[in-house]
């Protein structure tokens, strides 16, 4: 029994104003007690498994050439590319984390929701026709379109691997423990497993296997969470206002749970959340590179459209079912780690801590063997959200740094991608020895890490670049690199790592969202050494911006899909 | 893309009149999002109890429900509006551009 180790994400996520304490981590999942071998679960996830390594095998053999491997040769349509940007964001974690939080807090995990949701409109409205007009692999094409190559694709590559590195060892650690509890599966093998399996989607089946992974999981998810949502809603005759009464009179909260908690407690930290919510959805790479895989603009807007759409859904599912949860397990002591006297707490005391809401409510909607099927799909989940990681700091290595930095893009095609396998497999393998390093430490944090990251260096640097004429490659190093620096600099030194992780005593930031303050130095800095940059490349920039200008709104002379 | 034709395009009245109505069209419907969510977002961070008012007397869903699932269907909402317009009229005038210069 790991159960002695129980932090509970409840009091984590509840009692701090915090993006970074927030359980969309699938970090925050704590070892609360292995289980006995879930044998449906397994021989369902057996069944994913085998699968997926069909597809695998299948989109080796149609990876041919560079196109195929980064971007699927352009052919994914737009309606599988919203399945699988959907897919993309709805993690295991989110899945978990928000239907925990609504558990524990009722509305305030609406809060969460809405803000992941509201930055996809921002992308359609100002990147993601531009990206896809200008980009061809990974963003780093985009924001190097008119600037110097190899300065601004080393920041590039830094940016993707520091988010793909923090994200990566969340994704890692939470998967450990996710199937430790569920399938009594070791740690160490648990790690092992999901390492191995997204090395082979990557490397072998490129940008093919890992977005139809993507989408087989979005289906699996969508399906298993409508079903939970609907067997909730049958119980209450389709009545939310039955809902909503059952789950006041259950909750040791009460009627506070229908209205905003303390989760963002002043204007500073409401903000900054927002923008990091809303913006750090715009600088994952991962999630980026997904628009070089449709054929043009049209099929790149439509994928937003059908993504927000799958989303929106997907979060009013996790609302009734975390309402849902409420009111199906908080009067069930068997869900719960009872004390000897017969009490417990109806919150933090569930068994492997709130996260494990939605789990523990397929159970009690569908039995052991529904509860199996959502097992499975959880598992299935982090598989194809790491993959999809890897394979963008493997882009990122091989064809930022490798093809263009190192060799100056004097490299043929098929070294190009052998080095992105290669880099897939060395990804897999240090993710592998970190997840297991980090086994014991709360990597909740890191998921927070890797949105401001994403919000204060891809993002501005991306938009700015596009944007702005007078944007210049210095500007966009320096503004973009401070960006990066200031906001790992004040989530370490913020309250949910300075002092709950480190253990100091009080925080020299006061914050634990950087958002509002390293965004707006990234911005800030990119104008002002653009302005205050008069050498020569600075003119051969500015003058570029109009032959972009141009591509960026008619996509003339836009990468095209390759044709099979 | 040879600079004649770069000349061309920026030159064509069409063009502009596609990059003039685009941009005004995003950055409205842009700001139109970020009112929304901030504005859910400042309601929460000075007056929260306006979202715990409950719907009517004796009823236990509050304001804050409605208004939180409009925010996720107003997102998709203004999605579908941007798409609509760039799918239809905007790519309309854009193929006509691509058409010229070719």
């Amino acid at each position: 029994m790991r159960g002695t180790r129980t932090i509970s994400a409840a009091i984590a996520v509840a009692a701090l104003p915090a993006f970074a304490s927030l359980a969309h981590a699938a970090g925050a999942i704590e070892g609360g007690g292995k289980q006995a071998l879930n044998l449906p679960a397994v021989i369902m996830f057996f069944a994913f498994v085998a699968m997926t390594l069909v597809i695998t095998y299948w989109a080796a053999r149609r990876t041919r050439s560079a196109a195929d491997f980064y971007a699927a040769g352009g052919g994914i349509t737009a309606g599988q590319n919203g399945l699988a940007i959907a897919g993309d964001y709805m993690s295991a974690a989110s899945f978990l984390g928000i239907s925990g939080l609504v558990f524990a807090s009722g509305f305030d995990g609406l809060i969460y929701s809405v803000g992941w949701l509201v930055g996809w409109p921002v992308i359609l409205f100002l990147i993601a026709e531009r990206l896809r007009n200008l980009g061809k692999y990974t963003f780093a094409d985009v924001v190097s379109f008119r600037l110097e190559q190899t300065q601004i694709r080393s920041l590039s590559a830094l940016g993707t691997l520091t988010v793909v590195a923090f994200y990566l060892i969340a994704q890692m650690v939470g998967a450990g423990k996710l199937i430790e509890l569920l399938f009594g599966l070791p740690y160490l093998y648990a790690v092992i497993v999901v390492g191995a399996l997204m090395i082979i989607y990557v490397a072998f089946g490129g940008m093919v296997a890992t977005t139809w992974v993507q989408i087989i999981k979005a289906c699996l998810l969508l399906g298993g969470a409508t079903f939970m949502a609907l067997m909730v809603l049958i119980t209450f005759g389709f009545s939310p206002e039955a809902l909503f009464k059952k789950a006041v009179e259950t909750h040791p909260r009460g009627i506070s749970i229908m209205g905003p908690g303390n989760l963002v407690s002043d204007p500073v930290s409401a903000v900054s959340l927002g923008l990091a919510l809303m913006f750090g959805t715009a600088g994952l790479p991962h999630i980026l590179m997904r628009f070089f895989t449709v054929s043009d603009a049209k099929a790149a807007r439509k994928s937003v459209f059908y993504a927000t759409g799958f989303i929106g859904y997907f979060y009013i599912l996790t609302f009734i079912i975390g309402f849902g949860a409420i009111t199906f397990l908080m009067n069930d002591p068997s869900f719960y780690k009872v004390g000897a006297d017969g009490a417990y707490n109806k919150v933090t005391a569930l068994l492997g801590g709130t996260n494990m809401a939605a789990i523990h409510l397929s159970n009690a909607v569908g039995g052991s063997l529904f509860l199996g099927f959502i097992s499975a799909v959880a598992f299935a989940t982090i598989l194809a959200v790491v993959a999809g990681l890897t394979l963008a700091g493997a882009s990122a290595v091989s064809h930022d740094l490798y093809a263009s930095v190192i060799a100056k893009g004097r490299v043929s095609e098929d070294r190009e991608v052998q080095v992105s396998k290669i880099s897939a497999v060395v990804i897999g393998i240090v993710a592998i020895i970190l997840g297991y390093i980090f086994e014991n430490q709360n990597v909740a944090f890191m998921v927070g890490l890797a949105f401001a990251v994403a919000a204060s260096c891809n993002f501005p640097v991306l938009l700015m670049s596009i944007l702005w004429k007078g944007t210049t490659t210095r500007g966009v190093l320096f503004g973009g690199f401070l960006g990066l620096v200031s906001s790992v600099a004040m989530v370490v030194l913020s309250p949910a790592v300075w002092v709950k992780t480190f253990g100091f005593a009080t925080a020299p930031f006061p914050y634990d969202n950087p958002a509002l303050f390293s965004m707006a130095i990234a911005f800030g800095g990119i104008w002002l050494f653009s302005k205050l940059d008069s050498s020569n490349r600075a003119q051969i920039d500015r003058a570029a911006f109009e032959q972009q200008f141009i591509r960026s709104e008619t996509g003339i002379g836009s990468h095209k899909a390759v044709a099979h | 893309m040879s600079s004649i034709s770069i000349d061309t395009i920026k030159n064509d009245p069409q063009f502009q009149e596609l990059v003039s109505k685009r941009s005004r069209f995003a950055w409205t419907l842009t700001a139109a999002i970020l009112i929304i969510y901030f504005g859910f977002i400042f309601v929460i961070a000075f007056v929260p109890k306006v979202l715990a008012i409950p719907l009517g007397t004796g009823i236990v869903a509050t304001v804050g429900i409605p208004v939180g699932l409009g925010v996720i269907v107003s997102a998709f909402v203004l999605t579908g509006i941007y798409v609509a317009r760039a799918n239809t009229e905007f790519d309309a005038i854009t193929q006509q551009i691509v058409e010229r210069v070719k």
